[in-house]
């Protein structure tokens, strides 16, 4: 064994300092782009206070893109750091943070918000957060005692719970005719606009101990993956790992979901694509979804926000435009 | 005593899985626990792994009742070494032997010179320091359980436990493997504690023999007295021929096809 392999926290450094230097590129590219015309330039002067003082851009750069960033950043880090728990945990590489009927549960939530007629924030983000730690605790119950361990069981109360919610949203939608039903299709394919920078601060508040708690248990994670029988032999308490994660992990993503909708794919990609690019140790992995999650959301909403010739479209389909052919390719590219 | 088992129950639900097992393990012994499918042997062995839960019963572990040890202590005082595992994403073997040193370190498991020391070491005694820096998907079925057992030594246990470690291996690999393990136990006077299904094998290499029947020990003691023809055809249910083996005064047991049936054995 040679002792030139860079030790884990050199190679941490390196990797995060790595994808920061790629989020703070993504970021800027959002605060730079989008429906208005502005461009680098003139974002460049509005940010050295050289160019004509403009009000308006001011306007469009700090309070309407800059919040929208910080939360992609935020949506994005949670959901691929959920994505990667879920996958460690079930030990099941097509887990994503929806797997266990989040999805299904808050959008119900939302979608009753929606039809009652809430304001977005807070009324529909709480409906939402209200289904899907709903669901939470409802997979908790049919999966106490024993079943928690068996990764099967869980999976598929998960699957099951989300096929359900997902006949009571169709039925939900197929009730609606009016312009709510615009509101609740956008919130289904995820949306980040409609933040103020408050809202976004709550959420960071929530996000952060979480990211915190996951990183701690990060070792935990890759012992899991040597298989249950072995982690418990090597001083892992089972039991406790899987309980605090999957609870951390479901509250995070119900965090993100209430304010943005079902941004979908990035937490089943993300997670691959850094785990070919950095291996399959999590203490590296966490970090590395957060940062990295975080700059592809951001660069999905630029491109979501650039594209189209008018308005703008939700970020969750760029997402799923990118990831679905990045995530066969993967795929391919692996098998070999 | 390394492991004093008293009085040992347990039931998965209501089928009792072993019946009043009293038995002990010196220290420093290769102790091989035998018997038919579904004779208990590996429930035994997640037990005194700490991985099912004491029932009805005493069990202790140098001297120390096994409730009594903290998690990370019992991991570091007992390895355990499980039948060939799938591992669904591709640690190297350095990282996998490394992952041996975990009972030692915090939550984050960040390391020290020291154990790269001693996950260097582990390898070099398990023979694999070659492979080092290679996926463990790679490699093949003997290569991967010389790995988990190097990962099993950078865990400086008192006891190593394995569960059929050689079910998948080729002959070579085979010896190869319990070669390893009693030079584990010679030169690092490491316990032993193997549950095998390669009766021949047990005989070569065990000091101590346990046959165990549907949750009840049938006979424990040296592998001459332990694999008789009366003994071994009674519990397994079928026709064997038991004779010495060339190699020495350890006994070699052939199960005996039905077509061989008639041909007449003098000597059993």
């Amino acid at each position: 064994m040679n002792t030139q392999t860079p030790s884990l926290l050199k190679r941490l450094l390196f990797i995060s300092l790595s994808l920061m230097l790629v989020l703070l590129i993504a970021m800027f590219l959002g605060l730079s782009m989008g429906s208005t015309q502005t461009g680098i330039h003139a974002f460049l002067q509005n940010l050295t206070g050289t160019g004509p003082s403009d009000s308006m851009l001011n306007t469009i750069i700090w309070q309407i893109r800059f919040p929208r960033i910080l939360l992609a950043t935020m949506v994005g880090a949670a959901l691929s750091l959920g994505g990667l728990v879920f996958q460690a945990l079930l030990r099941n590489p097509l887990a994503e943070p929806y797997i266990l009927g989040i999805s299904g549960g808050s959008a119900i939530g939302a979608i009753i918000g929606i039809l009652m007629g809430f304001s977005r924030f807070p009324g529909v983000s709480f409906s939402a957060f209200a289904g899907s730690i709903a669901t939470l605790l409802l997979i908790l119950v049919m999966s106490s005692g024993q079943t928690i361990l068996k990764k099967d069981a869980l999976l598929l109360s998960g699957v099951m719970v989300n096929a359900f919610c997902a006949a009571i949203i169709m039925f939900l939608i197929s009730l609606t005719h009016d312009s709510r039903l615009h509101n609740i299709i956008f919130w289904l394919m995820g949306d980040l606009s409609m933040v103020d920078i408050g809202h976004v601060g709550i959420l960071a508040a929530i996000l952060f101990p979480c990211f915190i708690l996951i990183f701690w248990f990060s070792n935990s994670m890759n012992l899991l993956l040597m298989g249950k029988e072995m982690a418990q032999t090597m001083g892992v308490n089972i039991r406790a790992v899987t309980v605090i994660l999957l609870v951390t992990t479901s509250f995070m993503v119900s965090a993100t979901v209430s304010y943005c909708g079902l941004v979908g794919f990035i937490g089943l990609v993300v997670p691959h694509l850094l785990r070919l690019l950095f291996g399959p140790d999590h203490r590296v992995l966490v970090p590395a979804c957060v940062l990295g999650g975080g700059a592809y959301l951001v660069f999905c909403d630029v491109l979501a926000r650039v594209l189209p010739k008018q308005g703008e479209m939700p970020a969750g389909v760029i997402t799923a435009m990118i990831g679905a052919p990045l995530f066969i390719y993967l795929l391919k590219r692996t098998r070999r | 005593m390394a492991i004093d088992v008293k009085n040992l129950n347990y039931y998965y639900g209501d089928f009792p899985a072993l019946k009043n097992l009293t038995f002990s393990v010196t220290k420093g012994d290769f102790f091989i626990i035998i018997g038919p499918n579904g004779s208990g042997k590996t429930t035994l062995m997640k037990i005194i792994a700490g991985i099912l839960k004491l029932q009805k019963g005493r069990l202790e572990i140098l001297d120390c009742p096994i409730e009594s040890y903290a998690r990370k202590t019992l991991a570091q005082t007992i390895a355990f070494v499980p039948q060939l595992t799938q591992l669904d994403f591709p640690f190297s073997v350095k990282e996998v032997v490394l992952m041996g040193r975990s009972p030692y370190l915090g939550m984050l498991g960040l390391e020290q010179e020291k154990d790269l020391t001693i996950a260097k070491q582990a390898l070099t005694f398990t023979d694999v320091e070659h492979l080092a820096h290679r996926k463990l998907d790679q490699l093949s079925g003997g290569e991967q359980q010389r790995v988990f057992i190097a990962k099993a030594i950078c865990q400086e246990p008192e006891i190593m436990l394995l569960d059929e470690p050689t079910s998948s291996l080729d002959l070579a690999h085979q010896t190869r493997l319990m070669d390893l393990m009693e030079k584990l136990k010679n030169e690092k006077g490491i316990t032993v504690v193997m549950v095998s299904h390669d009766v021949n094998l047990a005989a070569m290499y065990g000091d101590r023999l346990l046959l165990l029947n549907k949750g009840q020990i049938v006979h424990l003691g040296r592998p001459e007295d332990v694999l008789t023809y009366q003994t071994l055809e009674q519990t397994y249910g079928c026709t064997l021929l038991v004779d010495k083996s060339p190699l020495g005064k350890i006994p070699r047991v052939t199960p005996v096809p039905q077509k061989y049936m008639s041909v007449d054995i003098k000597d059993r």
